[in-house]
């Protein structure tokens, strides 16, 4: 006589054990994996270093800008005169993509201005052709170097890529696509760059 | 030989009362789920401990564990430039440190780990005047401390009377800003902070233990039944 | 090409094509059945023979923390210290990662001794397992190395200055001791220098060899088949119908579904500790370890982990003789390195515990027993138990403690110089033909 005997086997119950702990086996292996997985998230520093920057706009003068830095990245927070709105307006027909539609920007900025508080335009400072800075030139005219008919806005000095004050890009210029508007909101006069505005 | 097995797992977590401390310890107040305690240690430690000690390995922002918001943290608990996510440092330069105390005031990240909290508790109680001593401070349970009793305008004043058995016990000679309970319970509330700042995850990794426990104690039943299924074949 | 004219595999279906395919080109089907659902194992294998496949499945957990691990940990004496509080406080679910790795550290050497015991105590190091019985002991030497290298990695204070005491002990040894321990460190102290190159022993070179001895010791046991408590060899009973083993069972499906329940309970036990009490009362994980590495400050006591503190009281008890401290070095290292002579030293005919007389049951209790307290002892200051008299003759003015460790040293090597002698002489019960069930 041999070891093993097939006499007593219930194959029903023998199936319920086998699917029941086969899946309570694949469930706690998922369950395993969780940590694990979760650990290549970005960890606490990663967060921190990239956690969303304040700047107070009502200390900017009209006309001033200051650059931030946001996830490695310049982020400019310029005041804009109402002269500088007003021009806006008038440089359609001077752009590539007046719209901004193919360019990458939040729902809750629209029109010209590209901004929450139209004096207020807050851009991502790296251009969109081969990831240069561009320098602000905000005076119109010859004043910014920029030959008479300049209307004042941003120069990248490396391919001459043109932007006007609202980062959209200029007809001519290498750039394929305006500056990026990187997700803001604000709490009363505080600009919060890398968080989204509520309700958006 | 199942009773040789029963006997040598009996005995491993017996050896870890088996070590007694030489000097007694009270046991600390700590309670990890006590939000408000743990929010008032945390004041304390801000106010006290931070100007010397660092906590490098805990950002401000952690302390949402506490019940507090960002803006909570930033108001109340940074008393520096720092932001919500930067580690908490100290001003101290370590070569003043090194200076004024003899030694650089070490970090509390993990003091609660590797002193004990009961350890702390005791401690910051146990401070008293001795004149022999640099800072004019001595302690209980850190002899020659190099750390003067910061706390002392709120616990008073003590001395340490030694008894001819060796011993000896502290006297208040002097009462301070808070009575004995008062006190007692101020420096609880620290110590369950440290308790907390040594280990952040303690709390949640509980909670997961016991859902991982339940799981495990039905997977037991199951793998149980299937192997008593197979094995009436067994004869 | 014959090879492909193997007969195809009955049954039809697509499952069934691509496992032709394969077995025509790798004994896929022939090495599941030799190896797992025709390796017929004694169908009386107790719980002891549990700790055989844990040890394996606690294998496969350190390998796989251990990985992740690494993903942020940084070697260095500047970053060691503040990347694994990193790991514990910044990585999501870091914390669980490191607790897994820290409490399956002890996990593997409980589970290791608990099986050595095992083979110990049924006798399946004797004739035809001794080559099992050797990978088994080479295993559990590397097991040693590979938690001797990582328990510096974390650049506590216990880290330091165990690695310290430990390298210390082979500058011990006569004339070259200076140098050689020098070379170890790669500096005049435990440095920078020293945790990156056991950082690499530890994540690559021992593993490896860790692993290359885990698939030799498995293929050593299912060359000669298992042993069992009663230490009967169940091939010598063969079923004429069948060709298989009167009294063995295929391993899978029986041994498998056993075995599960084995590592439901060790899962039990392993997650207790690893949710609720990972430090295990300053064991697993020393308190003086949360302490970063201080070369100018040695903690009040210095004790290894655990595992290793048996060897390490013996360590401490024996004395220094002709002005030499490498006596102790000597009967450490002898304490494992007899391990491998086991297999010679039995005379015994039966093999296992059940069968043997009482001298042998004394003497392997008594072994047990001080491997037991020489743990507890090496874990302790030598002033635990305080000091003789000092008029006493010989022992006066020493240590109770260090005289006790001297005493369970011997019984400890008792066990095996002995064991030609009492396994001849002892009164063994008579060993049955067939299992008992």
């Amino acid at each position: 006589m041999t070891a093993i005997v097939h006499d007593q086997v219930d194959e029903r119950k023998r199936r319920f054990l086998i699917v029941a702990t086969t899946a309570a086996s694949a469930a706690a292996a998922g369950a395993v994996a969780v940590p694990f997985l979760a650990s290549w998230f970005p960890s606490a520093r990663a967060l921190a270093a990239g956690a969303p920057v304040q700047l107070d706009v009502s200390k900017l003068e009209p006309g001033q800008q200051v650059t931030l830095e946001w996830r490695g990245k310049p982020v400019w927070v310029l005041r804009r005169t109402p002269e500088m709105l007003a021009q806006l307006e008038k440089n359609d027909a001077l752009l590539a993509d007046p719209g901004s539609k193919s360019s990458k920007q939040p729902d809750y900025v629209k029109g010209p201005g590209r901004s929450i508080k139209p004096e207020v335009f807050v851009a991502v400072g790296v251009c969109t052709h081969l990831g240069c800075a561009p320098t602000l030139k905000k005076e119109v005219g010859a004043a910014s170097d920029m030959g008479k008919d300049w209307p004042g806005g941003y120069y990248c000095p490396c391919h001459n890529s043109r932007f006007d004050l609202s980062g959209r890009v200029f007809n001519g210029s290498p750039a394929p696509t305006n500056l990026d508007v990187p997700p803001h909101r604000y709490a009363e006069n505080v600009v919060v760059v890398g968080e989204d505005a509520k309700g958006a | 030989m199942k009773k040789l097995l029963a006997i040598v797992l009996f005995a491993i977590p017996g050896f870890a009362f088996a070590s007694g401390a030489s000097v007694h310890l009270d046991s600390a107040p700590v309670n990890l789920s006590d939000k408000s305690s743990l929010q008032r240690g945390a004041q304390i430690f801000v106010n006290h401990c931070l100007n010397c000690h660092s906590a490098q390995y805990m950002r401000y922002g952690r302390l949402t564990d506490l019940g507090l918001t960002d803006a909570q943290i930033k108001d109340n608990l940074i008393l520096t430039g720092d932001k919500v996510g930067d580690p908490m440092t100290t001003t101290l330069a370590p070569k003043d440190g090194k200076e004024w105390f003899g030694v650089n005031p070490p970090d509390l990240s993990l003091v609660a780990r590797s002193r004990g909290s009961d350890w702390l508790y005791t401690y910051m109680r146990g401070f008293y005047k001795d004149p022999a001593a640099k800072s004019g401070w001595n302690n209980t349970v850190f002899p020659n401390v190099g750390m003067p009793h910061i706390l002392w305008e709120y616990q008073g004043d003590q001395s340490y009377k030694a008894d001819e058995h060796g011993g000896g016990k502290l006297v208040l000679d002097r009462p301070g800003k808070m009575s004995p309970a008062e006190y007692d319970r101020y420096v609880g509330d620290l110590v369950n902070f440290l308790t907390y700042l040594g280990e952040p995850a303690r709390t949640k990794r509980v909670q997961i233990g016991i859902v991982v426990m339940f799981f495990l104690a039905a997977f037991f039943v199951l793998t149980l039944l299937l192997k008593k299924e197979y094995w009436k074949d067994v004869r | 090409m014959a090879v492909l004219n193997k007969p195809p595999v009955t049954g039809a279906g697509r499952m069934n094509g691509i496992l032709t395919w394969v077995d025509q080109r790798f004994p896929l089907v022939a090495l599941y059945k030799s190896q797992v659902a025709e390796y017929y194992a004694p169908k009386n294998m107790n719980f002891w023979y549990f700790f055989g496949s844990l040890s394996l499945v606690v294998l496969v957990i350190q390998i796989v923390s251990g990985i992740f691990l690494t993903m942020n940990y940084k070697p260095g004496a500047e970053t060691a210290f503040a990347s694994v509080e990193y790991i514990m406080r910044d990585v999501p679910g870091g914390w669980l990662i490191r607790y897994i790795h820290s409490t399956g550290a002890s996990a593997f050497f409980i589970m290791v001794y608990l099986h050595m015991c095992r083979g110990i105590m049924y006798g399946s190091y004797r004739k035809p397992r001794e080559l099992t019985w050797i990978f088994g002991v080479l295993i559990y030497l590397c097991l040693m190395a590979e938690a001797f290298f990582g328990y510096l990695l974390p650049w506590g204070q216990m880290s330091f200055w165990g690695a310290q005491v430990i390298i210390n002990l082979f500058g011990t040894i006569p004339i070259i001791g200076e140098d050689l321990a020098i070379w170890i460190r790669g500096d005049y102290n435990v440095s920078d220098a020293t945790l990156n190159r056991f950082f690499a022993l530890h994540v690559i070179a021992i593993p490896m060899a860790l692993l290359g001895l885990v698939v030799a010791h498995l293929m050593a046991l299912h060359e000669t088949g298992s042993n069992n408590p009663d230490g009967v060899e169940i091939y010598e009973t063969m079923d004429p119908k069948t060709g298989t083993p009167m009294d063995g069972i295929p391993f899978h499906p029986y041994y498998t579904v056993k075995d599960m329940v084995g590592v439901a309970v060790f899962l039990i036990v392993f997650s207790a500790i690893v949710f609720f009490a990972p430090e295990v009362g300053g064991y697993f994980l020393e308190y003086n370890n949360f302490v970063p590495a201080d070369p100018l400050a040695t903690p009040a006591h210095i004790a290894p982990v655990w595992y290793f503190t048996p060897f390490y009281a013996m360590l401490r008890a024996i004395p220094s003789f002709f002005n030499m401290q490498v006596w102790g070095v000597i009967v450490m290292g002898a304490a494992v390195m007899i391990l491998f002579a086991l297999p010679w030293l039995d005379r015994g005919k039966a093999k296992s515990i059940r069968y043997r007389g009482t001298l042998y049951r004394g003497f392997f209790a008594a072994f047990i027993v001080s491997f037991v307290i020489l743990g507890y002892l090496g874990v302790e200051p030598t002033n635990i138990w305080g000091e003789f008299p000092k008029g006493l003759p010989v022992v006066g003015g020493d240590y109770v403690a260090t005289w006790v460790a001297r005493v369970l040293t011997a019984v400890y090597f008792a066990f095996f110089v002995l064991m030609p002698w009492y396994t001849a002489k002892d009164q063994e019960k008579p060993v049955p033909s067939r299992v008992t069930f």
